[in-house]
């Protein structure tokens, strides 16, 4: 058999895309050496809710995020998209709500994001598999493989997703060059700064509070600061009754 | 046998001419929406699922429907089913096709649609509907087919289609469950869990497709020398009948526990619905009319003197295909977001676009059904008008 | 043969049709000239060999994709001590600064419309 010049380099190629194994003779790029990712088996949060209502215009978690990440601002409130936002107390906790709430918690918001939950229905549901559940607990989302069905905003208890429904760009004046935008079509939300747990940084909304109102660990490990909060104080959960096991925990 | 459907007189080219325009400019819409993208909807964050999946919800009804006539035709042997199976079968093919194109049209990246075959999913209720709307789709057409060909030969139909056509009937009953599933097991929606959305579907289905397949063959009955049998279309108008009141009993169960019981969850949905809730009220109307139209159509249907005759027949097919379509193509799948999970009321009603992409897909399964029963009616012989 | 004369015709007239790029461009002398990428100065080299770049480029970006995405498997380590991050945007774009100068010459010349630009941002003004 016969290989011409092309079919050889191309063979040439696939085996060492298969072994992994590049150029020869180059010397080592420079630059910094790459950082650790964080290391933890079930990632969660803690919101401290006592702590940001006491700063209640404060909206530093949010401009944060929407920044690190390219999140559009669109006016046009049918089309929002939100990874993480401000809502009134008794809409996050619908089962919590009484006339006889204190008035701190029912006039001040509480902080939504999505929960990624240890049950995820929006995974159970999406036909690509374009959301996962990740071995360390982040709900994933592959932007390259979603088909925009929207199976899975339907699916969300909590109202964490948001869907393109026309081209975010051109309601991003200044993006971030560190951090793709998504096209129409596609469905997002909180993916909990994975981008940032390989390198080894905390996600933007708590590394923004000024207040140490966002707490972020490793739930399976029992001396993570986040075990410990919730140790010592009570924490309430969304909609806990339908059996998603949200892993944000909110301290009221 | 497709060439049956190139010969024709003026009425009949008019009618294709004006649904060939109906479909450009839905497709002209379509192209304006891959542009734009799915903004150019009514839908919107709270309401993510509008129009397009209401029609895809009710036309599998209409595609299902089919079984209640092959069914007692192949399995109980009622000979009067014996010249309108193929039209059941027929109607079915265009139904599941303007299913597919209605579930293509609300894709936000249709031309990724193949990842559902390339990473098959058994724990999503997706994947399974691709697989029994597109096997029910190639199910009716061999058996269409098949039985066509036989026709034309003078023959009956080779063994074979016999076991094709009892898979076919259990497949019917499984293409709506499934769609019922894509919404019945979603924690996140009170107003769809519910056990009864699925028997509550196949109710319906088998109320609104009969009743659309009786209006077809009077039409036929204007339009060509084909008729279906008084037998026929009494037994059928019998079926409609007794579906459509399991489908009413089954609309009264689903207000009982919700007013009932009193959950805000459960009430608040159906409150939105019949009386407006917080303000909103866009679809009560839609729904009042619904349930006069059931109402009406049922008594008509009810009484034997009403239901043979040709007019108030013809007037309660259509209220109970009408009063069907408003509650899934309007109200169903709308109200599962109406209030969002935050308890937040946002609106939904189909803009210009979407209406008109809707219609286009509407146009192309009429177009569908026109030739597929002319080429029917030719092997025939019936065409003649 | 029946209607030879048209069949023969039309057959003519398919060929001439299609063979039309090569003629015309010979008949009006056209110049044809491979594209100029305008390659990164100073840095110590891609991370495949250039030939290997040329051809299965695009292979390797929906490799990285999926490595990257879905399995999170983010760094390598050549052997000879270079590590990297698989990324389009910080370690392809890193160097290749300028994605119209470099990547769009070549696509532009083969007339190829990746829609990676869709979401991912190149330095310089973003988009494609």
């Amino acid at each position: 058999m016969t290989v011409d010049r092309r079919g050889f380099f191309k063979l040439a190629g696939l085996t060492v895309l298969g072994l992994e194994l590049p150029v020869l003779g180059a010397a080592q790029k420079p630059g910094k050496p790459l950082e650790e990712p964080l290391e933890g088996r079930r990632w969660g949060m803690v919101v401290d809710l006592a702590a940001c209502h006491e700063h209640p215009e404060c909206t530093r978690c949010i401009e944060a995020c929407n920044h690190a990440h390219n999140v559009p601002r669109i006016p046009d409130r049918k089309h929002e998209i939100k990874w993480i936002w401000k809502e009134p107390f008794g809409h996050a906790f619908p089962s919590q709500g009484s006339r006889y709430l204190p008035e701190d918690l029912a006039e001040k918001p509480a902080l939504l994001m999505c929960n990624h939950c240890d049950n995820p229905p929006c995974v159970r549901v999406c036909p690509t598999q374009a959301t996962w559940k990740r071995e360390d607990g982040v709900v994933m989302m592959d932007w390259h493989r979603c088909i925009g069905c929207r199976y899975c905003i339907a699916a969300c208890p909590y109202g964490s997703r948001s869907f393109n429904w026309v081209d975010p760009r051109q309601y991003l004046k200044e993006p971030n060059p560190d951090f793709p935008t998504r096209t129409k079509g596609v469905v997002e939300k909180c993916n909990l700064c994975e981008e940032r747990l390989a390198e080894g940084r905390v996600p933007a909304c708590v590394e923004a509070c000024p207040y140490g109102a966002l707490h972020f660990g490793d739930l399976a490990d029992p001396d993570s600061p986040v075990r410990r909060l919730l140790e010592e104080r009570f924490a309430i959960r969304r909609k806990p009754g339908l059996g998603t096991e949200p892993q944000v925990f909110y301290l009221v | 046998m497709l060439e049956k459907a190139l010969s024709g007189d003026r009425r009949y080219w008019s009618w294709v001419v004006v649904l060939l325009a109906i479909i450009g400019v839905g497709f002209f819409y379509y192209l304006k929406q891959l542009h734009i993208g799915l903004g150019i909807t009514g839908m919107s964050r709270d309401v993510s699922w509008g129009f397009y999946i209401a029609q895809f919800t009710f036309l599998v009804g209409v595609a299902a429907s089919a079984v209640m006539v092959v069914l007692p035709y192949y399995l109980h042997n009622v000979k009067e089913f014996g010249k309108v199976t193929i039209l059941g079968e027929l109607l079915a093919v265009s139904a599941v096709t303007m299913c597919l194109l209605f579930i293509v049209v609300d894709l936000g990246q249709p031309q990724r649609m193949l990842n559902i075959v390339l990473h098959p999913t058994p724990h999503s209720i997706l994947f399974w509907d691709m697989v029994v709307l597109n096997g029910y789709l190639l199910l009716n057409v061999v058996i269409s087919r098949v039985s066509l060909l036989a026709e034309r030969r003078g023959e009956a139909p080779p063994v074979w289609v016999q076991p094709v056509v009892y898979l076919s009937i259990l497949w019917a009953i499984s293409i709506h469950t499934v769609t019922a599933f894509i919404y019945s097991g979603l924690a996140a929606r009170p107003f769809w869990l519910t056990a009864i959305l699925a028997p509550r579907f196949l109710a319906s289905a088998f109320s609104s497709g009969p009743a659309l397949l009786i209006l077809l063959c009077l039409i036929l009955r204007r339009f060509s020398r084909f008729d279906a049998g008084e037998g026929a279309i009494s037994k059928i108008a019998l079926i409609v009948t007794y579906a459509m009141a399991v489908n009413v009993f089954f609309i009264l169960m689903e207000l009982f526990t919700a007013f009932y019981s009193e959950i805000p969850a459960h009430v608040e949905h159906f409150k939105y619905l019949f009386i407006g809730l917080e303000g909103h009220h866009r679809l009560v109307p839609w729904m009042w009319a619904s349930v006069i139209l059931a109402v009406v159509s049922l008594l008509l249907l009810v009484n034997p003197r009403t239901r043979r005759g040709k007019t108030t027949l013809t007037l309660a097919c259509i209220g109970v295909f009408a009063s069907i379509w408003i509650d899934k193509g309007l109200g169903m799948v709308v109200t599962g977001f109406v209030p969002n999970p935050l308890g937040e009321i946002t609106e939904y009603w189909p803009t210009l676009p979407e209406t008109l992409i809707s219609v286009g897909i509407y146009a192309l399964g009429a177009l569908m059904v026109t030739a597929f029963y002319r080429i029917a009616l030719a092997e025939r012989g019936e065409l003649g008008a | 043969m029946y209607d030879g004369g048209k069949i023969l015709a039309g057959l003519v007239i398919f060929l001439v049709v299609v063979t039309a790029p090569v003629w015309w461009n010979l008949a009006t002398g056209a110049e044809v000239r491979a594209p100029q990428l305008v390659l990164p100065q100073g840095q110590p080299g891609c991370v495949l060999p250039t030939q290997q770049m040329k051809a299965d480029h695009m292979e390797l970006l929906n490799r990285w994709r999926d490595m990257v995405v879905r399995r999170g498997d983010r760094v390598v380590t050549t052997w000879d001590g270079r590590t990297y991050r698989r990324s389009l945007t910080k370690t392809c774009l890193g160097c290749h600064t300028d994605k119209s100068s470099f990547c769009d010459r070549c696509h532009h010349y083969v007339t190829v419309t990746p829609y990676c630009w869709d979401c991912h941002l190149a330095p310089k003004g973003g988009a494609s």
